[in-house]
């Protein structure tokens, strides 16, 4: 085992450095203050999954803060990944968040450029982008390492302990370019990295095969994104609508082949035929994913179906889940 | 140029509400060129106020003009002494226009006839798109020349978002190309991609309108006060 200091020592970073395959999972907080609804996510899926991330005004929607979720878990004793946007904050609220998260104790941050605006409940609000993904993993990065803030001025005391983190996606256009970005984001300070949902093995092997050449793995974890499908109609509508998104047809003919025979009238049989293979088909894919070259875990999303997290994980067999020293 | 449209007709009639003599005031060049504030348009929509305010019952009498450039004192000084007669302007020139006529007539109500949208071009007949933002420290020669602030939804500036629709398209509008897939795609073409790999710092926006209100001081070309003034 190398002995390289921890950056952060965030549970997610040690289940790394011990050369553990790790798993994450991520919660949406809700769009109202109460936090009874992030206690009960995190009850699902305490124990399952190293860390959780927290979304941050995902799809554009305001929800109850990230950080602040981020703290209620944490107290519940479920580490957070929070998730922060370069959308709804320029580079002086981002350093100044990023202080108070890691006054809380918080370690993990995922940066991310964020869903456009239009997609949300605001669309007349106006964007920031200040920095863009890049950048602030970058910022945050100097901010650990050399005590510094983005504008150069020193942080007395030393820079907060994080583990940073970034998103990839495979698929997107120009798929010529997600290899050598996923390598910029490297070298721009990611310490992991979790992947858009992966449906299509084939093709994700191929990408990874380029990450691992361009030498990219050798600095960053890469998490794969996984999640179970819940009918064949969600497959299909992720195919055709979300941007990088391949499902492949045989992935929708088992999801349709679940529900052969049973009665249309008898919606709940449907439900649970189709959600049980959904299930199946995620483990399938994660017994894949393991043998991938320079694959160090699962980041399994299953929003508004937390429930789905515990089967997933102990049939994939990776529960319980490693203890590692603090 | 500057691209701008016209306001919607009902928005012009809710502006004018009230006036009996109105001066609309076109402007010959960029929003003429875009079909928004020119001659041509200045007589339409005139005529349509003229139509819909006599139905009413409330006619506005709305004369015409044209000037060459409206963002230009010299262009518009000799509008000074018709102004008295009219009791407001509504002028088809851009924003800048319209702020040239109240800086330089402040005894009379001026109103904006067009929504000044952007800085492009036109990119196929009856099609203009934006092109520059003016962040005053143009960062072109990154990216094989085309405009990541002006031309990317979230103005990224080290590559696409992980949105990018197939075939090129953004996230945000299925109609508009992504930028960041221009970008590749031309310094590809090029052979420049691997400048894609340096990593674009932090923009210092201080030079865009983040900055407080711009200015640019040409001393070689003032000419010499005898009076400072204050
Ligand atoms: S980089 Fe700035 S100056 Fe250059 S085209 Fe874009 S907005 Fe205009
Ligand atoms: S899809 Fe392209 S143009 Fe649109 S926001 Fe993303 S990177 Fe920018």
């Amino acid at each position: 085992m190398n002995q390289t200091p921890l950056k952060s020592n965030s549970r997610l970073e040690r289940i790394l450095a011990a050369g553990q395959f790790a798993v994450t999972g991520e919660i949406g907080p809700p769009k109202s203050h109460d936090a009874g609804v992030i206690r009960e996510k995190c009850s699902q899926l305490k124990t399952y999954v190293d860390a959780a991330n927290i979304t941050d005004n995902q799809t554009g929607i305001v929800r109850m803060s990230s950080i602040a979720a981020g703290i209620l878990i944490r107290n519940e004793g479920l580490e957070p990944v929070i998730q922060m946007t370069c959308r709804d904050r320029n580079r002086l609220a981002m350093q100044s968040d990023i202080l108070g998260a890691a006054a809380h104790g918080i370690k993990n941050i995922l940066c991310l450029s964020g869903d456009h605006q239009s997609f949300g409940n605001h669309p007349g609000a106006k964007n920031v982008h200040d920095l863009d993904s890049m950048q602030l993993i970058r910022m945050f990065q100097e901010m650990r390492d050399n005590s510094q803030f983005q504008c150069g001025e020193e942080i007395k005391g030393g820079g907060p302990p994080l583990f940073i983190g970034a998103a990839a996606n495979p698929f997107a256009d120009p798929v010529a370019l997600r290899p050598l970005r996923l390598k910029k984001k490297a070298v721009a300070g990611a310490d992991f990295i979790q992947t858009q949902l992966i449906y299509d093995m084939d093709r994700f092997r191929e990408y990874m095969k380029k990450a691992v050449d361009l030498g990219v793995t050798e600095s960053v974890s890469v998490l794969a994104g996984v999640g179970p499908l819940k009918a064949a109609g969600m497959a299909r509508y992720m195919r055709n609508n979300v941007p990088g998104m391949s499902v492949p047809d045989h992935i929708i003919e088992r999801m349709e082949g679940a529900v052969k025979g049973i009665s249309n009238d008898d919606k709940k049989a449907r439900m649970q035929a189709s959600r049980a293979e959904g299930i199946r088909i995620c483990i399938e894919q994660i017994e894949e994913i393991k043998e991938i070259e320079g694959i160090a875990g699962v980041h399994i999303m299953a929003i508004e179906w937390e429930a789905a997290v515990k089967p997933i994980v102990e049939g994939a067999g990776l529960y319980p889940r490693p203890e590692v020293e603090n | 140029m500057i691209v701008a449209d016209q306001k919607p007709i009902e928005d012009i009639r809710k502006m004018l509400k009230g006036k009996k003599k109105v001066l609309a005031i076109g402007c010959g060049t960029c929003v003429a060129v875009c079909f928004a504030g020119g001659k041509r348009e200045v007589g339409v929509l005139s005529s349509a106020v003229r139509m819909a305010t006599e139905l009413e019952g409330e006619p506005v009498q709305i004369d015409e003009t044209i000037v060459q450039r409206q963002c230009e004192k010299e262009f518009i000084e000799h509008l000074g002494d018709q102004l008295g007669e009219y009791d407001a302007v509504l002028s088809l020139g851009c924003g800048v226009g319209v702020q040239t006529l109240a800086d330089q007539f402040p005894g009379t109500r001026i109103l904006p006839g067009l929504n000044t949208k952007f800085m492009g071009g036109p990119t196929e007949q009856g099609v203009w798109e934006e092109r520059c933002q003016g962040c005053g420290n143009c960062l072109l020669e990154y990216t094989g020349g085309i405009c990541p602030i002006s031309r990317c939804a979230k103005q990224l500036m080290n590559g696409p978002c992980g949105g990018t629709d197939e075939g090129g398209r953004c996230e945000v509008d299925p109609d508009t190309p992504c930028a960041w897939f221009n970008i590749w795609e031309r310094m590809d073409a090029l052979d420049i991609q691997d400048q894609l790999m340096e990593i674009q710092p932090p923009k210092d926006w201080s030079t865009s309108r983040d900055g407080g209100r711009r200015k640019i001081v040409r001393k070689d070309l003032q000419k010499p006060k005898l009076d400072e003034g204050s």
